[in-house]
This record gives C-alpha cells, sequence and structure tokens, in this order.
C-alpha cells in the first residue's frame, strides 16, 4: 500500500469531510424540529392530524432515502425548481430522518405511563402545561438514546450526498479516485474520516443506553 | 406530468423487471446476512478468546461505515487485491457484510436477554456449553430476535437501492433510465418505485408488529431482560433500525 498520494488530495478530503459534517448537522437540526411536530401530530386529541401524522411517519420509513433524495434533485427541476446537490441531498435526508426521530419521539411520550397525565389534568394542569411540565421531561429521557441512534445512523445516510454531487466525503472520494487511481487507500482514508465521526457516537449511544437501563 | 407515457405498458414492464431483480437480491443478501450475522452474534456471546475480540472488531468497524462505502469498497478496490465480483454479486457482498453486521449486533444481544439462570439450570444438568447454546439459549433467543431481525430486512430491501452506483439494473436504475426519457416523467416514475418499495415495506413491517405485540406477552414471562441494541427495542413498536 501506498500512501504517498494523500498529500496532493488533502484538501480534497478535509473539503468533503467538513461538508459531509455540515450536512449531518443542517439534517439533524431540520429532521429534529420536524420530528417534535410529527411526533406531537401523531399523539393529538385530533384524528386528521394523527392520521397525517402516521401518514408521513410511515410512508418515509418504507421508502429508500434515495428515492427521497431523488424527489429533490431530479423531480423538483422536473417542474422548475432548481437546487444543487448539496441542498437537495441535506432536504432528502431531513424529511428522510424526521420520520425515524417523530417514532422516537412518540414511542418515548407514550412510554410514560397515562397516570402521569392523569394525575396532572386532574390536579387543574391544561393538556399543554401537563405534557411540558409532567410528561415530556420523562419521556426526553428515555427518547435521547434512539436519537443519538439517528443521529449516527444520518451521519452514514449523508453519504448518499455523494450519488448526486453533494461535495461531501463520499463525492471527494470517488474524485480522488479518479484521479489517483490508489482505490483501496482512498476508500480506506474516506473509512477513517467517517470512523472519527460514528465511533464516538456509537460509543455515546452505548452509554446513554447503559444509563436509562440503570436508572430503571 | 406525462403518466400514460411513463406508465406505458413497456416502461411498466422495464421497472417491474427492476424491481424483480431488487427482490432477488434483497432474498439472497438476507438469506446470507442472517447467516453471517448469527456467526458473528454467537461468536461474540460465546467469549472466545480472540476469536470475541476480533468479531466485537469487525462488526464495529463494519456498523460504523456508510455502506455505500462498502459498495464501492467490493466492486472498485476489491479487485485490486484480485478479489473480483460481477455486479450483482459485489451489491450481494457488501450488503451481507454491512446487515451481517447488524444483524450480529441483533443477534448478540437476543443471546444475552435470556436468563443467566436458565443457562446455569442447564450447565449443572449436564449439558455442555455447545448443548445450552443449542437446545436453551438460542431457541429462546431467536423468538424474541423476530422483530428487531424483520425490521433489520426491510433497511436491507431499501439499501439495494443504493447498488445503483455501480449500475446494477435494480428498480432505482431502470427509474432513472424511464426518468431519462422525458423530463414529465420524473415525479411518476419516483411515485411507482416509491408505491412499489412501500408495498412490500409496509407489509413485512405489519408482519413485524403482529409478531412484537405476541412476543410483548411472551416477554413478561420471568427472566426475561431486554435486548439493548441501539433503538431496536423498547420502544414499543420499535424499527428505528439503521437504515441508509
Amino acid at each position: 500500500m501506498d500512501f504517498s498520494f494523500v498529500g496532493a488530495y488533502w484538501g480534497d478530503f478535509t473539503e468533503g469531510f467538513k461538508n459531509t459534517i455540515y450536512a449531518s448537522l443542517l439534517a439533524l437540526a431540520g429532521s429534529f424540529i420536524l420530528g417534535i411536530l410529527l411526533a406531537v401530530f401523531r399523539i393529538s386529541p385530533w384524528k386528521v392530524l394523527r392520521i397525517l401524522g402516521t401518514a408521513y411517519v410511515e410512508f418515509f420509513r418504507n421508502i429508500p432515502l434515495l428515492l427521497v433524495v431523488y424527489v429533490f434533485y431530479l423531480g423538483l427541476p422536473s417542474m422548475g425548481v432548481d437546487l444543487d446537490g448539496f441542498t437537495s441531498g441535506t432536504l432528502g435526508l431531513m424529511v428522510y430522518t424526521s420520520a425515524f426521530i417523530a417514532e422516537a419521539i412518540r414511542a418515548g411520550i407514550q412510554s410514560v405511563p397515562t397516570g402521569q397525565m392523569e394525575a396532572a389534568r386532574s390536579s387543574g394542569l391544561s393538556y399543554v402545561q401537563a405534557m411540558r411540565f409532567v410528561v415530556l421531561p420523562q419521556a426526553v429521557r428515555i427518547v435521547i438514546p434512539p436519537i443519538s441512534n439517528q443521529f449516527l445512523n444520518l451521519v452514514k445516510n449523508s453519504s448518499i450526498l455523494g450519488v448526486v454531487a453533494g461535495f461531501d466525503l463520499m463525492y471527494f472520494a470517488d474524485n480522488v479516485n479518479s484521479y489517483s487511481f490508489q482505490t483501496i487507500e482512498t476508500y480506506m482514508i474516506a473509512a477513517g474520516f467517517y470512523l472519527i465521526l460514528t465511533i464516538p457516537l456509537a460509543y455515546a449511544t452505548n452509554v446513554l443506553e447503559r444509563r436509562l437501563a440503570r436508572t430503571n | 406530468m406525462d403518466f400514460a407515457g411513463a406508465y406505458s405498458p413497456h416502461n411498466l414492464m422495464f421497472m417491474l423487471k427492476g424491481f424483480g431483480l431488487t427482490l432477488v437480491i434483497a432474498g439472497v443478501s438476507i438469506v446470507l446476512s442472517f447467516l453471517f450475522g448469527t456467526l458473528l452474534g454467537v461468536i461474540r456471546y460465546s467469549r472466545i478468546r480472540l476469536l470475541s475480540p476480533l468479531a466485537m472488531i469487525v462488526t464495529e468497524m463494519i456498523r460504523n461505515l456508510p455502506l455505500l462505502l462498502l459498495i464501492f469498497f467490493v466492486k472498485f478496490a476489491l479487485p485490486e487485491v484480485g478479489i473480483k465480483f460481477s455486479t450483482f454479486w459485489a451489491a450481494v457482498v457488501a450488503l451481507t457484510i454491512f446487515e451481517g453486521a447488524m444483524i450480529g449486533e441483533i443477534v448478540r444481544s437476543g443471546l444475552q436477554s435470556v436468563n443467566k439462570g436458565l443457562v446455569e439450570a442447564a450447565r449443572s444438568s449436564g449439558l455442555t456449553a455447545v448443548q445450552t447454546l443449542r437446545h436453551v439459549v438460542l431457541p429462546i433467543g431467536l423468538r424474541r430476535m423476530v422483530p428487531p431481525l424483520v425490521s433489520q430486512f426491510i433497511s436491507l430491501l431499501k439499501d439495494t437501492s443504493l447498488a445503483v452506483v455501480i449500475s446494477l439494473p435494480e428498480l432505482m436504475h431502470s427509474s432513472n433510465i424511464v426518468m431519462g426519457q422525458n423530463i414529465s416523467q420524473v415525479f411518476p416514475v419516483l411515485l411507482l418505485a416509491a408505491a412499489l418499495y412501500f408495498t412490500v415495506n409496509y407489509s413485512l413491517s405489519l408482519l413485524s408488529r403482529r409478531l412484537e405485540s405476541r412476543e410483548g406477552g411472551r416477554r413478561r414471562t420471568p427472566g426475561a431482560g431486554t435486548p439493548t441494541v441501539a433503538g431496536k427495542v423498547n420502544t414499543g413498536n420499535a424499527y428505528v433500525g439503521n437504515e441508509v
């Protein structure tokens, strides 16, 4: 193995690495907000909202991410809305991941015993107050590990940007490969960069899960 | 939007053929990754010296890499050291390695959720370690793993779409071709592809949910711990998988 070519392409790797982090953080923020909204829809007292929330979550959990990204990358331009690879990839990631985050949040909220809500309501709190001060604080603890796991998936999934020329790590790795012809070495370096991000996340998820299991 | 053009009999047949290949590749990879994953899981569970830590390192490495990277690696890097695959087998190998690592985690935590007392009882009534695994731990553990396994298989089916990057003629690839005919066909084609994936995956997820609620009743039996694969359990309706 010969890694001497790396110096010439180091800038490409770091540029891609930065964009991967950037896209992941953007998509995380977006999917978190969207996910909370969807989870609220799914447990709301109104049937229409529940159906909407459920339809969204079930639909996006059961189709490939690539298809969602294609809607932004190929579908919207076919109707005159042009998006670049980075934007459509990040939007796709956001829409897709929000379904999983919504599901994690809903499961967390519903795992809080219903007696808690009933007790809060009968001591005079409104529905929103009961949610805000009684149910959500208990749910957050349960929800953090699966969300951390979703973030890990999100970072790995961000490699989809490479398919739509989104200038992420995967994209630049392919580029470097086609210039340098050092295939094994190039992909090993890309793998190293991904592991720098994902191993700490996996470790954090594990620790959070164990802590939750202990307190239960 | 040109629905009539996009759904012409010729295009429909072409896309269905692509979906056929998607299902074939998913089927083959499900079988192989289940075997590979069970092997990894049992090795990690049994704490064999050297072998178990090695299995752990391999699992953790693979689990934390993007599948896309593995597909590229198998298709383009391995031939440099003389390991060549056809496009079909490159996709199957990459999927098997990646999903196998995921399934290994499910199997390991499923086995570890089996009550230690049962294992001790089996050992003290004279069963060897292998017999205990074969007759006590595996039957109980496997039953408990079914819901997360089905979820993982759904992920696998979705993940086959990534083989489009090595031009495997599966559904996303044939969709690409039909979309390329005419820009007004893009939305209808994406809609049809989504409907095909959704139908199969949603049926699987309903199946997984039924099995899960049945397991939920069973899990209250004494001694049943809960497996701890990240985001896989504890969430009631838990298929928060590791999708790409």
